[in-house]
């Protein structure tokens, strides 16, 4: 079998005393959709936080197609193949939702300062290519009629579905996803975990983490239970949800 | 007939000043308190190698232009590492050392006597001394400036400006190298600053620290601020009425001593009544407001 696509190696994060993180080792296969459950405060957005750069690790490794990333920059992690998603949801608010998506795309010509004056016509094809794919994206999530609004007057729902667009039309890899249905209406969690169930049928691997447990059995090849910043739990659904641990944190 | 062209020469100088400050504060979101400093080491470096060596002026701009950029990545690198509030803080201080240098560098500088008899340019063999002159000379380059901004704020690089502005993280999330970004931009605004301080130097032919002082810059983010903070036209607008409104107290008839203090009461009135009112400025739509909406 071929080396995973993620492998997270006893990864250790303290802050002012509070472990976050505690020897937490998982592996990730290209094409695997992974539920990441647990409490409040169980480590898990910081995990993501570690993995894509904004927070150093104390201890451990994180090895993405090989190759240690937990010494790289944020942007150099995206631009390996690790999109993510926020919780508390980011978007470029006061530009379009066709810009938002625009911007998200990797490698555009456009975005290097010699093409702004020169070689002009290989931008600007490049740039004609993206906005046809942020369309046909934006079409294919039912946000084409919204495409020229600023992302800020879209609702709650669309906002989150935007999110997930955008950090599709990056190309990763992997994708880090947190809570992308907290908070929203039924149609659009039915909506969004659809999108996110197709997933590995593009090629795409998933972290997500999730409270709606219900949506994390009905998508998730395997889940990781994690408290205390450690892995507590791990199989399919149906394992971790009998799993004698689990029960007893979630009745705590 | 020459006030007048004195005016629209004086606002094309700012024009260019604000514009390159738009690009930074207005796109990029960073504040920078240093734009009369950049302004002041191209109107030195042009002064001094004109005097010096006698070299053609189309040289001298290039010279001071480029080292203005230079210096501009001198003090971006290290000081765009730090965090948006200790950036402004930063600016300052290099406003305030390069203030300093001017003034009390006399051998070099000239020290508060400053730099007189600046030879008028000379392109391709034609002297350029007429205020006519000078007013196509100055509105070119000014052209030349509004070009660059624009095709900049409307490519996919602009994107990634405002991006930056509005939030770093995300950009960040998306790939994009924000730290590279904020210096390039940091250094096209300080090489387009020293470009309009040779345009002064070679105008006014005499130049002295006075006129690169820290309220300098704070005029010139006024004008951004008032014109409208990331709008193409903001710029142009805000240079206009600002430089506009001190020669209409002359025409009112306040003696030029009480003049003096009233533009300074007016220049800040106004900037009261804009942040309260109209943040956004006449034509912009940025607010400089970090933005707090959620969902």
């Amino acid at each position: 079998m071929s080396a995973p696509l993620l492998e997270i190696d006893s990864l250790d994060k303290n802050f002012d005393g509070v472990t976050a993180l505690a020897g937490f080792s998982y592996s990730v296969r290209g094409g695997e959709l992974v539920g990441l459950i647990g409490p409040n405060g169980a480590g898990k957005t910081t995990l993501f936080n570690v993995l894509t750069g904004f927070i150093p690790a104390d201890r451990g490794r994180a090895r993405f197609k090989s190759i240690d990333v937990l010494r790289l920059p944020p942007h150099r992690i995206a631009n390996m193949g690790i999109g993510r998603t926020f919780q508390k949801l980011r978007l470029i608010w006061r530009i379009s939702v066709l810009d938002n998506v625009l911007l998200s795309f990797k490698n555009q010509p456009g975005e290097r300062l010699g093409n702004v004056f020169f070689r002009r016509t290989a931008s600007a094809k490049q740039e004609a290519e993206n906005r046809n794919k942020a369309i046909s994206l934006l079409e294919e999530t039912g946000l084409r009629e919204k495409l020229y609004d600023p992302a800020e007057n879209l609702s709650y729902g669309q906002q989150k579905l935007l999110s997930l667009v955008c950090c599709f039309a990056g190309e990763p890899d992997l994708l880090l996803l947190d809570e992308p249905v907290a908070g929203i209406a039924p149609e659009m969690i039915e909506k969004i975990l659809s999108i996110i169930r197709d997933l590995p049928r593009r090629g795409k691997s998933v972290i997500l983490i999730e409270h709606n447990l219900d949506a994390v059995m009905q998508v998730c090849d395997r889940v990781v239970f994690m408290d205390a910043g450690a892995k507590v739990s791990e199989g399919t659904p149906e394992q971790v949800r009998n799993d004698p641990k689990v029960i007893e944190a979630y009745l705590d | 007939m020459e006030y007048l062209l004195h005016i629209l020469i004086l606002i094309s100088i700012y024009v260019i000043l604000s514009a390159s400050l738009n690009l930074v504060a207005g796109y990029t979101g960073l504040v920078s308190i240093a734009h009369a400093a950049f302004y002041g080491v191209g109107a030195y470096v042009a002064a001094l190698i004109a005097l010096n060596l006698h070299s053609p002026f189309l040289i001298n701009i290039l010279c001071a232009g480029m080292l203005g950029g230079l210096l501009g990545a001198l003090v971006g690198i290290p000081s765009l590492r730090i965090r948006d509030d200790y950036f402004v803080i930063a600016t300052f201080a290099f406003q305030v050392i390069t203030f300093s240098i001017l003034n009390n560098w006399v051998s070099f500088t000239g020290g508060p006597m400053g730099l007189p008899g600046i030879p008028e340019p000379v392109i391709f063999g034609l002297r350029i001394s007429s205020h006519v002159g000078f007013l196509i000379l100055v509105g070119f380059f000014c052209g030349l400036t509004l070009w660059v901004c624009h095709r900049i704020v409307r490519s996919p690089f602009g994107r990634v400006l405002k991006a930056i502005r509005e939030d770093e993280v995300l950009a960040q999330a998306t790939g994009k190298n924000v730290a590279a970004y904020k210096v390039l931009v940091f250094v096209i605004g300080a090489g387009l600053a020293a470009v309009a301080g040779v345009m002064y130097a070679y105008y006014i032919s005499f130049i002295d620290p006075t006129s690169f002082t820290v309220m300098e810059s704070i005029f010139i983010i006024s004008i951004v601020i008032i014109g409208g903070a990331g709008s193409l036209w903001g710029p142009v607008v805000g240079a206009a009425v600002l430089v506009t409104i001190p020669e209409l107290l002359r025409f009112i008839g306040m003696p030029s001593s009480v003049a003096a203090n009233v533009r300074q009461i007016l220049y800040g009135g106004l900037l009261v009544v804009f942040m309260m009112w109209r943040p956004q400025g006449f034509v912009g739509e940025y607010t400089f407001q970090k933005d707090t909406l959620q969902g």
